[in-house]
């Protein structure tokens, strides 16, 4: 036994003599595992890749590379970093699940949904616009003479009155400051 | 030395290849595409996505890549996801609008139609198209519909 407690002793001493070892890491974070290397205390990637989430360095891995991730977050200031990691995160998967597009294809298909939605606000406010003014022609009137009722469906849309459109302007989109890009 | 190497191998300080994967998509002439492409994805990553796809989808594959690198550089916390989180909000708020104005849309219609249905209860008006006793249409005469039935 004691044979054994010199050697565990010596290889302590050993440890002591090289000098500076820092202790290893029991819980290296995911991207040290994935980059098969020591976790330092003080591992930048440590707060934001847990060693529970190997698949989120993984993917960010493979679009922007460690090294890149490590600039983009040395840019930040610290309290914004968990939310740029989150923002490379999603980048990252919608670009392996699209890789021709990635999160261009997605913009484009919101705009394409908010241009629809802009029409069918113009054409609602309209119809709304017609109904407003015949509820007041019909208050103005003493009677209500049948007659005079527009019952036929709508067909010719107004002009909506100026202010409609307010809800959603194409040029005020934070893209317009980027080159024109001709969406897919 | 290609003495027209693409803005890849320019930055790269390499020689340029005729089967160069970056030179149709980053021509000399633009430095700054792949300055920004490679500075936020690295070359590397960038060849390697260039090469998984087929040659007729890498052009808007290199156009998408620069715009999202442009994003990056412009925001580096949020890059364009801070676009899809804008157009998100945008599009609730588009759709929030078009609820309320058919809901009112819907209010006025019905309060119309009941406001046309009390009226012909009080004044017994039966519809306009309805003929009277001479077969002329007269909505303002008053019909008795128990003569019908003569």
């Amino acid at each position: 036994m004691w044979r054994a407690n010199t050697a565990v002793e010596c290889k302590a001493k050993r440890g002591i003599m090289k000098g500076h070892q820092e202790p290893r890491s029991s819980s290296s974070c995911a991207a040290c595992k994935f980059l098969k290397r020591r976790c330092t205390p003080n591992c930048q990637f440590a707060p934001y890749f847990r060693s529970d989430e190997p698949k989120k360095f993984a993917k960010v891995h493979k679009v922007f590379g460690a090294s890149n991730v490590s600039k983009i977050l040395n840019e930040v200031a610290e309290e914004q970093r968990e939310e740029t990691v989150n923002s490379l995160v999603y980048e990252a998967e919608v670009r392996l699940q699209d890789p021709v597009y990635g999160c261009i294809g997605a913009i484009a298909s919101l705009q394409h949904k908010m241009v629809e939605l802009q029409h069918d606000l113009i054409l609602a406010r309209a119809r709304l616009a017609c109904y407003v003014d015949q509820q007041q022609r019909h208050d103005s009137e003493s009677f209500f003479d049948i007659d005079h009722v527009n019952m036929a469906p709508l067909v010719d849309i107004q002009e909506p009155s100026a202010g409609v459109v307010d809800a959603f302007d194409y040029n005020a989109l934070p893209f317009d400051q980027f080159s024109p890009f001709q969406f897919p | 030395m290609n003495s027209s190497r693409c803005a890849a191998c320019k930055h790269l300080r390499r020689r340029c290849p005729s089967d160069c994967i970056f030179s149709p998509y980053f021509p000399a002439n633009n430095p700054r595409r792949f300055a920004y492409v490679h500075k936020i994805y690295g070359a590397s990553n960038v060849g390697k996505i260039l090469q998984d796809l087929p040659v007729s989808r890498r052009a808007e594959a290199a156009d998408s890549l620069y715009y999202e690198a442009y994003c990056r550089i412009k925001d580096p916390v949020y890059g364009c996801v801070g676009l899809i989180t804008i157009l998100h909000q945008q599009i609730y708020d588009a759709q929030c609008q078009l609820a309320r104005i058919q809901a009112e849309i819907a209010a006025l219609s019905s309060q119309s139609q009941s406001e046309v249905q009390q009226y012909r209860q009080d004044e017994n008006v039966g519809p306009s198209f309805l003929p009277d006793q001479n077969g002329v249409p007269n909505s303002t005469s008053y019909y008795d519909i128990s003569t019908w039935f003569d």
